[in-house]
């Protein structure tokens, strides 16, 4: 059995057998939802359809429908495409890289980072296939023979390498996620009564894929989650190193860089992890699993917001000075404008809300408060966005000639389609709550003798 | 004469764990072990040979990388040489820096769907399959011995219930 140091502060609360566990993680799923979860779903329902209207208003008239003009040609849809998609970066890296690192406190939060990573890559994947304007011939983008030439997608182009990336990404992490929900589906099915409530039990039966809990199945099963974790990992890693390139293999000043990939990457890390912080702190209080995320899961997290939010405060510095240095005068204007032009606003957004906020966290009062954490990480969402719109837009903006000098402002479908992607994802996100075991109780099943509070009181 | 199979029930993985070390050691073969989550070390107290998922997985992967490398080299150099942003076309190996992050993310995506298929196979799990648990409970909070016997059913009950077992049940076949 895994043994564990005394003077580590437990992971799971309160004295839990397996059966508390099982009743608990099957509770919002046997339950009925409260208020709570009605109004946001009903609100986030209004945002989603508000997303689908302007979506569809979009594909009907094109993409001049959004605030782009010939100098700003790339503004928010991109902007909310990498920010999706680097919010989906905590769940793969709470699940691969933490398992990796035999890190136990990420049983209790991996199943739903991975659900927040493949419903937040699902709104990524949304933003270029909107932006195609015709979305039914998206299959181009895959190399299919074709009687056009044959006219083959084009391997040297970063955006095709994001199309593999992304497809890759999305479909391994819902791979990943599956195999571990398949006991935890099991657990469910076997506690439906056929007779009390036969549509669940076939729901979850036919979840479960037959799962039973062999020896020979468990023993295959870690084998699995290892390799799993194993190939997630690098693949984390080059998922948001092939976004950055979108940029950085072109020529326009403040993107053309090399610090490009690791600052990219760092910064999904930083917002993934808020991301994962402003939904946990909520579910953990609506679906009753106060147990099993504790305030040590939420400092932890905030160590690694304080660790990622410093070396991307690093990054911005490191940005400026080369700017300076290479001595190109177009890119020292660029990075000049960015702070001080008209939209130092936004760059002081970023800089205050990933900056300067996350340092807040050296306080071991702030981080281990709930409230302070969940304020933080709203901060921090809200910075990570103004970062890619700060990238994108004020890089554009103001471009070669002054004459084409101009400003972004969005349009009211604009504003739907990013608003209607959040509704969207929590739309998702609460279902998935009331439907799915939020906690990979089988895996947390196992550590309950070493990390449960009761146990360790014990000793 | 009949075999007749019993279902030691336990309620602790450690218990269980002890269990199948001393009835293995009297030579009495285990048929299965059901658990609601993995217990370490279980696999060789039962004497099960290691798997070789990760095997799969490595062969797989060889097999994503080679196929992308055909495609880009086949789409690339052979079939329709373009000349992109200055980047040498005429042979693969010259063009091939470009071509690395998507012969990365094929070898991901054979490697790890290529291996889940594989282990969904071996494991007789499919959509809407069924359980051949003999009792429920073992997704929740029980852990289940399976043993064939056939002969002194008094003996290996005792044995059980020395070992721990908190519940037993018969089966006739």
């Amino acid at each position: 059995m895994h043994k564990e140091s005394e003077i580590r502060e437990p992971l799971i609360l309160g004295s839990k057998s397996y059966h508390d566990i099982t009743k608990d993680i099957a509770f919002p799923v046997e339950g009925k939802a409260n208020k709570y979860w009605w109004i946001l779903f009903s609100l986030s329902l209004v945002l989603f359809l508000w997303g689908v209207v302007s979506m569809a208003y979009t594909i009907g008239t094109g993409i001049g429908a959004w605030g782009l003009n010939k100098t700003v040609n790339w503004a928010w849809d991109i902007t909310n495409f990498v920010w999706w998609i680097g919010i989906g970066h905590a769940g793969t890296l709470i699940s691969a890289v933490l398992l990796l690192f035999r890190q136990k406190w990420r049983m209790s939060i991996n199943r739903s980072a991975e659900a927040m990573t493949i419903f937040g890559v699902a709104q990524a994947a949304l933003f270029p296939l909107i932006h195609m304007g015709r979305p039914w011939l998206a299959y181009y983008v895959l190399p299919i023979p074709n009687q056009f030439g044959s006219l083959w997608v084009n391997f040297n182009s970063p955006l095709l390498w994001d199309v593999f990336a992304i497809s890759t990404y999305f479909s391994v992490s819902v791979v990943f996620w599956y195999i571990g929900l398949i006991p935890d589906f099991a657990m469910l099915r076997d506690r439906f009564d056929a007779k009390v409530s036969p549509m669940k039990k076939q729901l979850y039966s036919f979840l479960s894929f037959g799962w039973s809990g062999k020896a020979k199945h468990w023993q295959r099963f870690e084998e699995v989650s290892l390799v799993l974790a194993g190939l997630a990992t690098p693949l984390v890693f080059s998922v948001h190193s092939i976004v950055s390139m979108d940029f950085a293999t072109s020529i326009i000043p403040g993107w053309h860089t090399t610090i490009f990939p690791p600052y990219f990457v760092l910064g999904a890390l930083f917002s993934g992890f808020a991301m994962v912080e402003t939904l946990l702190i909520i579910m953990r209080k609506v679906v009753n699993m106060e147990a099993y995320i504790t305030i040590k899961h939420i400092e932890y997290m905030n160590i690694i917001i304080l660790l990622t939010g410093s070396l991307v405060g690093t990054a911005y510095i490191t940005e400026l000075f080369m700017s300076w240095y290479s001595g190109v005068e177009f890119e020292q204007y660029a990075f000049l404008n960015r702070a001080t032009g008209p939209y130092w606003w936004a760059y002081a957004i970023m800089m205050t809300c990933n900056v300067l906020t996350p340092q807040l966290y050296w306080f071991s009062s702030i981080r281990k408060s709930f409230i302070a954490t969940f304020i933080l990480s709203i901060f921090v969402n809200i910075g990570m966005w103004f970062e890619r719109f700060v990238i994108i837009v004020t890089s554009l903006h103001r471009d070669y000639l002054p004459s084409a000098w101009t400003m972004f402002s969005p349009t009211f479908i604009d504003i739907g389609i990013y608003l209607g992607t959040i509704g969207f994802f929590f739309v998702l996100f609460l279902l998935y709550a009331r439907t799915f075991p939020v906690i990979a109780q089988a895996e947390l099943k196992s550590i309950v003798k070493s990390s449960g509070s009761e146990y360790k009181n014990k000793k | 004469m009949s075999k007749n199979t019993l279902y030691g029930i336990f309620d602790c993985e450690l218990v269980l764990l002890a269990a199948v070390k001393e009835i293995r050691a009297n030579k009495i073969e285990i048929k299965e072990v059901y658990s609601p989550f993995p217990i370490h070390g279980l696999d060789k107290a039962l004497g099960l040979k290691e798997t070789r998922m990760a095997i799969t997985a490595f062969i797989y992967g060889c097999i994503g990388l080679s196929l992308a490398a055909l495609m880009i080299y086949n789409i690339m150099i052979i079939d329709w040489p373009q000349n992109i942003g200055g980047k040498p076309n005429f042979t693969f190996y010259h063009n091939m820096p470009a071509f690395i992050p998507i012969m990365f993310e094929c070898t991901v995506l054979f490697a790890a769907h290529l291996m889940s298929i594989t282990y969904l196979i071996r494991n007789g799990l499919y959509p809407g399959g069924v359980s051949d648990s003999p009792d429920a409970r073992t997704t929740d909070d029980k852990f289940l011995m399976e043993i064939e016997v056939e002969g002194d059913l008094a003996a290996l009950k005792d044995m059980l219930t020395k070992t721990g077992a908190t519940e037993i049940n018969e089966k006739d076949a």
